[in-house]
């Protein structure tokens, strides 16, 4: 009896994943998916946070993919090793602070990794030529391969009748003929690959699932880099990227506003580590200050706070100042115009 | 059998199933895993992974926008 071949799927949540992990199942291999956490996945993030993102699945579309296709997921914890491919990225960045190429490699080396310590056979992606100007072009995919230590038992079933054949393929593991021939950013020859499937309901991918693709996040991580004087991160600090409204009117400290219920309450989790504040004569969201700032400074920020509550055209308003250790106080300030906060300090 | 708690509060998907499915190598099939999140996404997330993953949902609640998971480890 021949051997049970066994792949790692790197499965995003889209639907390019999903059918190459599909169409490998269909020949019979024992198909396991495996998904990298880097702390810049966009879709959970943002609607755990905010209300208003409410009405979307409330799901981790990776897991939802598994769930369908009947197999296990393992979610893998890269936050720290991923920093050094985002800090330093040799093939340099995308559009934004996108290092797409370094990180495909990164992920694939990773799933390399699993594969010799969990003894499966080999690695499939749902990459499509063409796909993504950076990472998946037809150049590129060689280079993945390479530099990842993959070599050939990195199989991408969406498009393998348009390289070179990989071991699984060559070894007869599973049938080249089988596999597809898919090139450039269309959406139509997946869509009728799903119907044939019987895949009716996916994630839209195309759009991308990294925070690091978003013009507004990439500024922000910009500025936190260049205020901060390093290139370099923790959790947290690329959480909070992704929350509110972010106004830096000095170079020594930064706003983080909360826009709405849902991102005040989860600001509320960081007021042992930053200075924060509210309004407490009117309405008004709660702001972390990000930096350290003299008593002037202070009413400063207290003033740019107010301009975001129910009492901006007040002539006083009462803003609660907490420090760190939970000691509140009470100032008094006005509220800045419209004009006075300008448009510079929007990060 | 033994019931654990993990406190993933302030953490957002991913991040509590991965450190529930970290947790749960820990343990053995049968034991009991409380898990006490704020991100809502939890109450699909943490069942999703249960499910692929041969364990059992005992009880969920929500208190105070706290999700509470409970889960027994499967074999």
């Amino acid at each position: 009896m021949s051997k049970q071949r066994k792949a790692v799927a790197l499965i995003s949540g889209g639907l390019d994943s999903m059918l190459a992990a599909k169409t490998i199942m269909d020949q019979g291999i024992h198909v396991e998916g495996i998904n990298f956490f880097t702390g810049f996945c966009v879709e959970g993030h943002t609607h755990a946070i905010r209300q208003q993102d409410k009405n979307k699945p409330n799901r981790n579309n990776a897991l939802w993919v598994a769930e369908q296709l009947g197999i296990k997921l393992h979610i893998v914890d890269v936050i720290e090793e991923y920093k050094k491919v985002l800090i330093n990225p040799k093939h340099g960045y995308g559009a934004y602070m996108n290092p797409c190429l370094d990180c495909k490699i990164f992920m694939v080396n990773k799933a390399k990794q699993w594969i010799v310590e969990n003894d499966f056979d080999f690695i499939i992606t749902g990459e499509v030529i063409g796909q993504r100007p950076m990472s998946q072009t037809k150049s590129k995919m060689p280079i993945v391969a390479k530099q990842s230590g993959a070599d050939d038992l990195l199989l991408r079933p969406m498009c393998a009748k348009n390289l070179p054949a990989t071991l699984p393929e060559i070894e007869g593991w599973v049938d080249r003929e089988k596999l597809h021939d898919i090139t450039g950013r269309s959406r139509k020859p997946q869509i009728e690959m799903a119907k044939q499937f019987g895949i009716d309901e996916y994630s839209q991918p195309a759009g991308g699932c990294c925070f690091l693709t978003d013009k507004a996040y990439s500024t922000k991580l910009v500025d936190l880099w260049k205020f901060q004087g390093t290139k370099d991160y923790e959790l947290d600090d690329i959480m909070l990227l992704k929350v509110g409204r972010h106004i830096r009117p000095q170079a020594n400290y930064k706003l983080i506003i909360a826009r709405e219920e849902g991102e005040g309450r989860f600001l509320e989790g960081y007021k042992k580590e930053f200075i924060s504040m509210h309004c407490l004569s009117h309405t008004g969201p709660l702001a972390l200050v990000d930096g350290t700032l003299s008593a002037e400074d202070l009413y400063f920020a207290a003033r740019i706070v107010a301009r975001y509550g129910q009492g901006r055209y007040a002539e006083l308003v009462d803003m609660n100042v907490m420090d760190k250790e939970g000691i509140a106080r009470v100032i008094q300030v006005k509220p800045f115009s419209e004009e006075e906060i300008l448009k510079e300090w929007h990060v | 059998m033994i019931k654990e708690t993990l406190n993933a509060r302030r953490l957002l998907c991913p991040l509590p199933v991965i450190r529930t499915q970290d947790k749960v190598k820990q343990l053995k099939a049968g034991d009991l895993l409380e898990v006490i999140c704020t991100d809502p996404g939890v109450m699909q997330d943490i069942p999703a992974w249960c499910r692929i993953n041969g364990h059992k949902v005992v009880e969920t609640s929500v208190d105070n926008h706290e999700y509470i998971i409970i889960l027994e480890v499967g074999s």
